[in-house]
């Protein structure tokens, strides 16, 4: 239509102006109601409505701005090469050889990185504040990249939408705590100390059979429907987490789950403690830096098994599975078993992260497990591109570590006044994020594929041909 | 007749109301390449779907008996089990490649059962035993035989879903190949090939023949191809068979002369009078 | 007998108005085959948004007759609802159409979790009660002891169901919009060839069923008088188990659906566990999707090889 848009072709700025307008009427339309009014109770604990025009206006003048801007923006470079700067805009311009010793050694760099991290934090900020930087952005954010890597076996390479896989998570974190604080103490006391060290592979296998009990009624199912049969089943392990209280407490949760040992030494200020034990100074941090490690390996050990496992028959089965599952029925492939053994090895890692969860916290409650939370890990998934660790991993740093990051903005009450809580906006940002995200690069960060053999050399495979799996 | 690799016996498939195959009785001998030709809808597919287990047939016995003599009820078996037990393997109408894998890797996983027992199951191949890797070598190796055979070896590499369709129904049956089967079922091999690409998959399904055993059992729209290699041919029209011979008995049949020229009914009849039915 | 009478008006008051959101969920999967994942939050929204048409036409503007105001209410539900529904479909999902099929599902919950912390921020966590309207009840039966009444609110909500549902019904099987809705759903490229607008016509789908969706939004405030920002979820999944339950792709299944879903609820509650009443349905969507996906009045879904 090039002589369509020549003849009635108006200036950019002009057609930016229309476009914004449009946008800010609709914003108006479309935040009006619940922006310019809120409710509140009154004194008497009544209901009453508070007219807010002045957040609309701000809010209807940020989307106008916004759209003016993107319009303009749209107009000065075609779409097509929008979408190519957007993608290349840093990577296009770094030779080629930079390119490749950036991409081969960034895994070992980030490696390193992240077994230096605690030091490098203790460091930089002396004990005290190490606390958070190393428990809520590593620890929180391993938690994340290893549940990704285990929900990545079942989504990104077998191609099983699993909108449930908290529920192994939970049954990770409950196994934990239920033989820690019952069955432990009840039948081998002195097994205490090494409560965690014996539940974890517990956690696992039966995270690995709940993975198979579950797996099996929804075989046959494919796409959406595997998604909202294991959002079903993720929901209701939930709420039977939450009424069955006789066994898991309800609401209330288990708290006081013993928390993990240094291979047998306790991390508590006593004479046999660690601290005493290595002649230091008792202090809370060790058993943070500890716990990260251990989520360190167990990260690692998912990342090595899975990519392993791709490049075993299982694994380029699960791959042809996501491709074309009739034709590895023709092939012989045991695709029950196939599909089986992904839900098991997915869900044995979440089982591995719950009881790791379980243990770090001392206290857990079904609020830990709800949909929200295997929404998140599937985001992150597809966000990193399906399939690829690496891509996995940034998104869970990028999402995670971003909104978390939200909790160290309080220099913005300076401005927005004192009760402005950035942390409100923790999952409306995420959320948008998802959106964004999905819309800019639908196929994830990391949206190429790397073979798993070569006859002569290894070439990744572009995203046009990878398929997402039927179910 | 006595030496059928695959006989089909009374097979009839029914969906709801609509009986796409009727009854059909035939035999495919060892060594031979069977073509089952018949207009569209004829229900050829149907019966391929039925023979490799991806349909239940409603009724009917289909049976594999394989070189050292071992028999099979195909109707029986679960679909993965009539390609790692029975050893029938096929190809599809449209094409079914993994196309997000690369070409060797489509052949890899076509070996999957023998790697995987190689692998432990798994748990060999995760320590990284040395067998594994060695029988992954092989198999790479075994894949590297039918590229070779199928002119795909300089394509390895690139995604199956990259290559023109020529090349993507070759590698179809160089997949189908690599899981060493008795009886290969292609349907429609030459379908949107040109006049050249025919005369090489021709050759190449002689080929197979010849060198590694493998009897035949092809569906195909182009006459020339059938014509040329088949030894034995099975027409069906509306899910009945209506000839059965030699290519030189069928293409006299007056029936099928009828059927595929698609003459009135009217006339069908005074066909169907002077052959005495 | 009398409890189960009781209970069963209750069940069918329920279940109009998951079978209203049903539909928004049955249109989009037809016509795109997307399970709208934010249609559960959408229909939170729409709660909100009669809940403060309510309070200011009340206690701002005056309006003293409680049915027209209610009236006005369901206007303004369903116009800036559909609006927001509008802008979603434009925003979030048309731009991933055709393309990696995730993707649109993890917008779709994207926008879902979007949604009700939106609301959770710009309205407060906490719980709305509005003072209980139309509370007079009409007494059916008193015998035994046990009164079974039936409300004006469920008089209401079942009278506004059913005429909205017929209106519905005309658009869908009468015009030329629904027709062009019907021929996407077979195939949407040989829709465009022939003329159909097909972007538009999804765009009406969603903004029909998110129309709907705000009715039963406005109902659902009338029954229950609260509202709270996490109210989307449960019911969203409910009213999805409806639509496929009625066979998805069907419109009068997604009604016999909701209506199922709510007496099986209703009366789960009633003679089982209130406790168990999420599970039992989350139960009944999977057992559904398990042994007859195609549901109740939906068409097998057969895979060729
Ligand atoms: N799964 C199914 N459900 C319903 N009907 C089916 C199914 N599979 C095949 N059919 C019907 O059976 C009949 C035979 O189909 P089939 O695919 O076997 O024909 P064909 O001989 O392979 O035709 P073509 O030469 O076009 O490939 C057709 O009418 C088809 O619509
Ligand atoms: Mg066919």
């Amino acid at each position: 239509m090039p002589l369509d848009t020549a003849r009635a072709a108006p200036s950019p700025v002009a057609r930016a102006v229309k476009d914004a307008l449009f946008a800010a009427l609709v914003a108006a339309g479309v935040f009006g109601p619940l922006l310019a009014f809120k409710t509140t109770q009154d004194m008497q604990n009544r209901l009453i409505v508070e007219p807010r025009w002045d957040l609309l206006a701000v809010v209807v003048l940020l989307v106008w701005a916004g759209r003016f801007l993107l319009s303009l923006w749209q107009a000065r470079v075609r779409p097509e090469t929008t979408a190519a700067i957007g993608t290349h805009l840093v990577w296009g311009l770094i030779p080629q050889s930079i390119r490749l010793v950036i991409r081969n050694g960034l895994p070992p760099a980030a490696l390193v990185a992240l077994f230096v991290y605690p030091m490098m934090i203790l460091s930089l900020t002396g004990g005290g504040g190490a606390l958070k930087w190393i428990d809520n952005f590593g620890i929180q954010i391993l938690i994340y990249v290893m549940l990704a890597w285990g929900l990545n076996i079942v989504v990104g390479l077998a191609g099983l939408l699993d909108l449930g896989y908290v529920a192994f998570y939970a049954v990770g974190a409950y196994a934990y705590a239920l033989i820690a604080t019952k069955v432990i103490p009840a039948t081998f006391p002195g097994l205490g100390v090494w409560a965690f060290w014996i539940c974890l592979p517990i956690a696992g296998i039966l995270a690995a059979f709940w993975g198979v009990l579950l797996g099996f009624p929804v075989l046959r199912l494919r796409g959406d429907y595997l998604a909202i049969v294991t959002l079903a089943f993720g929901e209701i392990i939930r709420l039977v987490l939450i009424n069955w209280t006789d066994f898991s407490n309800g609401y209330e949760g288990i708290s006081t789950i013993p928390r993990p040992s240094f291979f047998g030494i306790p991390f508590n200020a006593s004479d046999t403690g660690f601290a005493a034990t290595f002649g230091l100074e008792f202090s809370p941090v060790y058993r943070t830096i500890f716990l990260y490690y251990v989520i360190v390996c167990l990260a690692l050990l998912t990342a090595w098994v899975s990519n392993r496992l791709r490049r075993l028959p299982v694994g380029r089965a699960w791959e042809a599975l996501r491709e074309d599952e009739i034709a590895c029925r023709s092939l012989g492939i045991n695709t029950v078993n196939t599909k089986l053994t992904a839900f098991a090895i997915g869900a044995m890692f979440g089982g591995f992260a719950g009881s790791f969860f379980a243990a770090r916290q001392g206290f857990i409650s079904p609020e830990s497990f709800t949909f929200m939370e295997s929404a998140v890990i599937l985001a992150i998934v597809v966000l990193g591109g399906m399939g690829s660790l690496i891509g996995t991993a940034i998104a869970a740093v990028a999402m995670i570590g971003g909104t978390e990051l939200l909790r160290e903005l309080d220099w913005m009450k300076a401005i927005f006044g004192p009760q402005f809580d950035p942390v409100q906006y923790r999952m409306l940002i995420f959320g948008f994020a998802m959106v964004v995200i999905m819309v800019w690069k639908p196929r994830g960060f990391v949206s190429t594929r790397m073979p798993t053999a070569f006859l002569k050399s290894r070439r990744a495979v572009s995203s046009a041909h990878v398929k997402e799996g039927h179910g | 007749m006595s030496d059928a690799i695959l006989r089909v016996e009374h097979l009839t498939m029914r969906f709801g109301g609509l009986v796409a195959v009727n009854d059909l009785s035939f035999d495919a001998r060892r060594g031979d390449i069977t073509a089952v030709i018949g207009p569209n809808g004829a229900g050829k597919t149907t019966v391929f779907n039925c023979i490799t287990g991806f349909y239940k047939p409603t009724q009917g016995r289909i049976t594999m008996r394989q070189k050292g003599g071992a028999e099979f009820l195909l109707e029986r078996l679960p679909d993965f089990r009539i390609a790692r037990t029975a050893k029938v393997a096929r190809t599809f109408q449209n094409i079914r490649l993994f196309s997000g894998m690369t070409v060797l890797e489509n052949l890899l996983v076509a070996q999957h059962n023998p790697l995987m027992a190689a692998s432990g199951w798994s748990i060999g191949g995760i320590l990284g035993l040395p067998s594994y890797w060695r029988a992954e070598k092989q198999a790479i190796e075994k894949a590297a035989y039918w590229l070779d055979k199928c002119g795909l070896t300089d394509r390895a590499d690139d995604p199956a879903g990259d290559l023109a369709y020529g090349p993507q129904r070759a590698l179809e049956i160089a997949r189908a190949m690599c899981t060493e089967p008795e009886l290969l079922c292609l349907d429609e091999p030459a379908a949107g090939l040109n006049p050249r690409e025919s005369l090489v998959l021709n050759e190449l399904l002689r080929f197979i023949r010849r060198e590694h055993g493998t009897s035949l059992l092809l569906i195909e729209h182009d006459m020339s191809v059938v014509m040329e290699i088949s030894d034995h041919v099975v027409v069906l029209d509306y899910g009945t068979k209506i000839s059965d011979g030699t290519p030189s008995q069928v293409r006299e049949d007056p029936k099928v002369i009828a059927a595929y020229l698609g003459v009135d009914d009217s006339e069908v009849e005074k066909v169907e009078a002077e052959v005495g039915l | 007998m009398e409890v189960f009478f009781q209970q069963l008006i209750n069940g069918v008051t329920l279940g109009s108005i998951y079978g209203l959101i049903a539909i928004g969920y049955t249109m989009v999967f037809g016509i795109i085959g997307m399970v709208n994942f934010s249609h559960g939050d959408v229909f939170m929204v729409s709660t909100f948004i009669a809940l403060i048409a309510l309070m200011v036409l009340t206690t701002w503007l005056g309006v003293s007759s409680i049915l027209l105001a209610l009236l006005i209410v369901l206007i303004i539900a369903m116009v800036f609802t559909s609006l927001i529904s509008w802008t979603i479909e434009r925003v979030a999902y048309r731009p991933l159409r055709g393309s990696f099929r995730l993707a649109p599902l993890i917008s779709a919950i994207g926008m879902s979790i979007v949604l009700s912390n939106f609301v959770q921020v710009a309205q407060g966590p906490r719980n709305k009660a509005i003072d209980p309207i139309l509370n007079s009840v009409f007494v059916l039966s008193a015998a035994g002891g046990y009164q079974v009444t039936l409300s004006y609110k469920q008089i209401l909500i079942m009278v506004v169901t059913v005429g909205l549902l017929a209106i519905f019904w005309w658009v869908v099987a009468k015009t030329p919009l629904g027709r062009a809705q019907r021929a996407c759903e077979q195939d949407r490229k040989m829709a465009a060839l022939l003329g159909v607008d097909v972007d538009r016509t999804i765009s009406i789908t969603f903004v029909m069923g998110a129309a709907l969706a705000a009715v039963a939004g406005t109902l659902y405030l009338v029954y229950y008088g609260v509202v709270n920002f996490s109210d989307g979820f449960t019911p969203g999944v409910k009213a999805f188990t409806a639509a496929v339950l009625g066979g998805i792709g069907s419109l009068p299944g997604a009604v016999l659906g909701g209506l199922l879903i709510g007496l099986i609820e209703v009366f789960w509650s009633a003679y089982f566990s209130v406790e168990y009443k999420d599970v039992a349905a989350f139960s009944i969507l999977a057992i559904v999707l398990i042994f007859m996906p195609q549901g109740i009045l939906g068409r097998p879904d057969v895979e060729k090889v």
